[in-house]
């Protein structure tokens, strides 16, 4: 008795093992995948073109400084200039977003009037969305407004962020409890000081996560700025990346454009290695996005 | 007790008064979301169902148009057959990401949180298979048309692993089969992660006590996954299908970058925003309008379901 329970123990054990076994397996190949084209892209910004035009190697080359210094010479595409109006453009929308984002689930929150549930619905209801599918209408209303060029037509409706607002107002219904707000009442703060000096700190680990997936998506946005900037000294990287694309790219020195690409991503993935315990966490969170 | 007694009164004062005089303040911080978005979203979406009533381009130099024409765009696009065939692509580009796409997320969501199981370095698993995600769609998929380009990296390896003529390599992008498979591999993998993290949370909030009976009745892993693991975390599914196909009938960064905007070859790998995206740039506005309209309203049926599992999940 005691015995055949033995090797049933043993039987599952070696299951166990043998799931264990492919478990792994998938998961180092998957890893392998997802980093793969990354640590090509990195080994290549450092060789010269032609290390590149011979041959495929695995080591990084001694080419890299003088492709950052070719990359940033080039007039062509003005790679200094994109990266500057990439980082003002996706920071303002991070921060106009997040807190446009918590006044709104703030509103709905912590108010009760008529409407209320009317504007949660509606909030909701166009949560899903796209922006292509109003894209026609708003470059025909930016033009008229003489906003092409500028930088407003991408930040200002940011403003209006229905998936930021969704998580927000998940998050303060976890915590933020209304006795809080109605304690700063009877020690006579102002509504909007309140929300200023109370609710804003509190809702700091809220806001820092959905600044950095703002910052992250407009960033990497390549639709709307592409139809609204046009001069070469307000495109943001996307679009050089796109200029790059339809060059007559084999002319290009390979070693410059790899970099190029480099300089596009590795922001985006340095503050993703320093964040990603908080980015993980936040999707599972708002299990809103994409 | 009579503390109690004269703090409940005064509960009940402040939540009227507040009720009374603080409302206003619901208004005044929802006006910025409701004044951005009636400006900058609702009446270019309004402007645009307007637009695909007219036609409205630009020949040559001429501007033809605005003339009010009906539904005429609606049928030139159905008749026209390009729209089918776009919509074509955009489904099967959707379809060879999505489907390898869940099959891993499952499998990689009933380990993570499996307890027998016990994998190490999750964390630094998660990490990884998230990045992607947060990747340039556009700057992967130049990096992609370098990495596969006939000579590039990835062809020069096959080639040293001799599994490749190096007279005649492999052109990933001058075949319908290699394209289409680049452009979903990049969405495979700028969207596993996603997947993943959202089915995990949601096997997660499963009683794990239904795992230990199921285990005292002897079931095997596999009998556990698919008789337990699936049917409790289908809505969550059916909510990660629903968004992914929201997103799927976007998809532009990948193709349009990757294709230089063309679709090559022969335009199999042409999705539906290209197509509106030519449109826009040729100031095409009727035909835009028409097919800004179609795209709206394959959205708006998706979003419904979404909709309903969001107001669902506040109850």
């Amino acid at each position: 008795m005691s015995g055949n329970t033995a090797v049933r123990i043993k039987k599952v054990d070696v299951a166990l093992t043998i799931r264990r076994i492919i478990a792994y397996t998938v998961l180092i190949l998957l890893t392998f995948i997802s980093l793969f084209s990354f640590y090509i892209l990195f080994v290549n910004a450092t060789r010269s073109n032609a290390d590149i035009q011979t041959g495929f190697s695995f080591l990084p080359g001694k080419a890299g400084i003088a492709n950052f210094k070719n990359v940033m010479a080039d007039t062509n595409i003005p790679v200094l200039r994109g990266l500057l109006n990439s980082a003002f453009v996706a920071t303002a929308c991070a921060v106009l977003s997040t807190y446009f984002s918590t006044l709104t689930a703030y509103a709905l929150h912590a108010y009760r009037f008529k409407g209320h549930d009317a504007a949660y619905r509606f909030i909701l209801l166009i949560m899903m969305v796209p922006t292509q599918v109003s894209a026609l209408g708003f470059v025909r209303l930016m033009d008229a407004m003489g906003l092409t060029n500028t930088f407003l037509p991408l930040i200002v409706p940011t403003i209006a962020a229905p998936v930021t607002f969704f998580f927000m107002i998940q998050y303060m219904k976890s915590s933020l409890p209304i006795e809080i707000v109605e304690a700063a009442r009877i020690d006579g703060s102002g509504e909007f000081a309140t929300f200023n000096r109370m609710v804003i700190p509190m809702m700091k680990p809220a806001i820092a996560v959905q600044a950095i997936f703002t910052f992250v998506t407009n960033w990497n946005n390549y639709f709307i700025p592409a139809l609204i900037l046009q001069d070469s000294d307000k495109k943001t990287l996307p679009i050089l990346i796109a200029m790059l694309r339809s060059a007559d790219w084999l002319k290009f020195d390979m070693g410059k454009v790899y970099m190029l690409i480099t300089l596009a991503i590795l922001p985006v993935i340095v503050v993703y290695l320093c964040l990603s315990k908080h980015i993980v966490g936040g999707v599972a969170l708002g299990g809103v996005k994409g | 007790m009579a503390k109690a007694a004269t703090k409940a009164p005064a509960q009940s004062l402040a939540r009227r008064h507040k009720s009374i005089s603080y409302s206003k303040w619901g208004y005044i911080f929802l006006a910025p979301f409701f004044i951005v978005y009636g400006v900058f979203s609702l009446y270019p979406l309004l402007s645009t169902f307007y637009n695909s009533f007219f036609e409205c381009y630009r020949s040559g130099l001429k501007q033809i148009g605005p003339n009010f024409v009906g539904l005429q765009n609606y049928l030139t696009l159905f008749s026209g057959g390009d729209l089918l065939v776009y919509a074509k692509n955009t489904l099967i580009l959707w379809i060879m990401g999505f489907v390898p796409q869940i099959i891993v997320s499952l499998l990689l969501a009933a380990w993570f949180t499996d307890l027998r199981l016990k994998l190490r370095c999750t964390p630094f698993f998660k990490t990884v298979i998230y990045l992607p995600n947060l990747i340039m769609a556009a700057s992967f998929a130049m990096l992609f048309f370098a990495l596969f380009s006939d000579l590039g990296p990835v062809n020069r390896i096959l080639i040293d692993m001799g599994l490749m003529d190096a007279a005649n390599p492999y052109k990933w992008l001058g075949n319908t089969l290699g394209t289409r498979s680049l452009v979903a591999l990049m969405n495979f993998l700028m969207w596993y992660g996603n997947t993943t993290i959202l089915l995990m949370a949601a096997v997660l909030g499963i009683d794990p006590g239904l795992y230990e009976a199921a285990e005292i009745d002897g079931a095997s892993s596999t009998q556990q996954f698919f008789k337990i693991t699936i049917p409790l975390i289908k809505p969550i599914l059916i909510y990660v299908v629903i968004t992914s196909m929201i997103g799927g009938i976007q998809m532009f960064d990948v193709p349009q970058i990757l294709t230089n905007g063309v679709g090559t070859p022969d335009r199999t790998s042409m999705t539906l925003v290209m197509f509106l995206n030519k449109h826009l740039y040729s100031k095409n506005y009727g035909l835009g309008g028409a097919l800004s309209v179609i795209l709206f309203a394959i959205a708006a049926i998706l979003s419904i379901f979404v909709f309903k599992f969001n107001t669902r999940e506040d109850k």
